[in-house]
């Protein structure tokens, strides 16, 4: 009986530690990227949503713009351009697993910055777009 | 008796060479290993896994299966990952070298020649295999906006995003 309890005590114990546990939230992310932008952009005058929907929306030169995956609804499913594989909204607001890993932030920023403007993102224009995502509504 | 000793051995090896050539055939007829991994007696499917392969290979695309490609193939898409059909799709290190050695390991230990020469394909459906596969889908079928892409597997065969191919499985969209 007392072994039971035990085993049954470790079970939930491993049970609490597999669960999905998002290890910062997109607030965080975010206040991680201010503190980014005001070390490294001279004259940082915080973040805009507004100027994060446009940088979202419009086409930077290239042939795809942000939109063109992730379509012009962010709380909505978005499909790849060229594969059509479905792609999870970017909205915190419809996707919870959204920038709660700053790694994988760091990661699709890289890449995907790289597919619409053929370099990195300033940290003024992901804190923009981050700020953006966040006032989109379900 | 020694005679009799001698034939008997032949007769054995005579008998384990039929049976190999037997078995080859056997297995280049029904070609499991292209429609849902390892296969158990009932035929349902196990498709060989690895998370990071999947995170990975599977954001923008269908994490395509190993086994759809030689080893070499995988070397060849796995060293070009910094132009990977158009886009820059770089690994960390660390990533590379757990993806590359779970999809050779993996891989198909069939023949996987090109299609249109250019050896090794890097695309699966640049592959002989593929288009053999493939030959009875129409070409109305290919252009279907719901198919778009023969890299779009799951548009008819519903059960790809699990790593099952298997033909009882196939809708073709209508």
């Amino acid at each position: 009986m007392l072994r039971t309890s035990y085993a049954s005590a470790l079970l939930f114990v491993v049970g609490l530690s597999v669960q999905p546990a998002f290890a910062e939230t997109p607030v965080d992310v975010l206040s991680a990227l201010q503190s980014e932008a005001a070390k490294s952009t001279s004259n940082f005058q915080g973040f805009s949503a507004a100027r994060g929907e446009k940088f979202f929306k419009v086409k930077h030169g290239n042939e795809w713009s942000c939109t063109s995956c992730h379509t012009d609804n962010p709380a909505a499913t978005g499909k790849h351009a060229k594969t059509e594989k479905p792609i999870d909204p970017m909205a915190p607001s419809a996707n919870a697993e959204r920038f709660t890993n700053p790694k994988k932030v760091e990661k699709w920023f890289k890449r995907n910055c790289n597919d619409v403007l053929d370099r990195v993102c300033t940290t003024q224009e992901k804190g923009d777009v981050l700020a953006y995502l966040l006032t989109i509504r379900k | 008796m020694l005679k009799n000793h001698m034939n008997s051995r032949w007769t054995i090896a005579a008998a384990v060479l039929l049976m190999s050539v037997t078995m080859t055939v056997a297995h280049a007829e029904d070609d499991d290993e292209d429609e849902g991994g390892s296969r158990s007696k009932k035929g349902s499917s196990n498709p060989v896994t690895n998370a990071k392969w999947k995170d990975e290979c599977g954001s923008c695309h269908l994490a395509y299966p190993p086994r759809f490609l030689s080893a070499e193939s995988w070397r060849a898409v796995m060293s070009g990952l910094d132009k990977h059909f158009g886009s820059n799709a770089s690994l960390d290190a660390a990533a590379a070298t757990e993806i590359g050695d779970f999809l050779a390991k993996n891989a198909s230990t069939k023949q996987r020649n090109s299609s249109n020469g250019i050896e090794p394909p890097l695309r699966i459906s640049d592959t002989r295999w593929f288009e053999s596969e493939h030959r009875k889908v129409a070409d109305r079928t290919w252009k279907d906006p719901k198919v778009k892409s023969p890299s779009n597997c799951a548009a008819c065969h519903t059960q790809a995003q699990s790593g099952s191919y298997n033909e009882h499985d196939i809708r073709m969209p209508k």
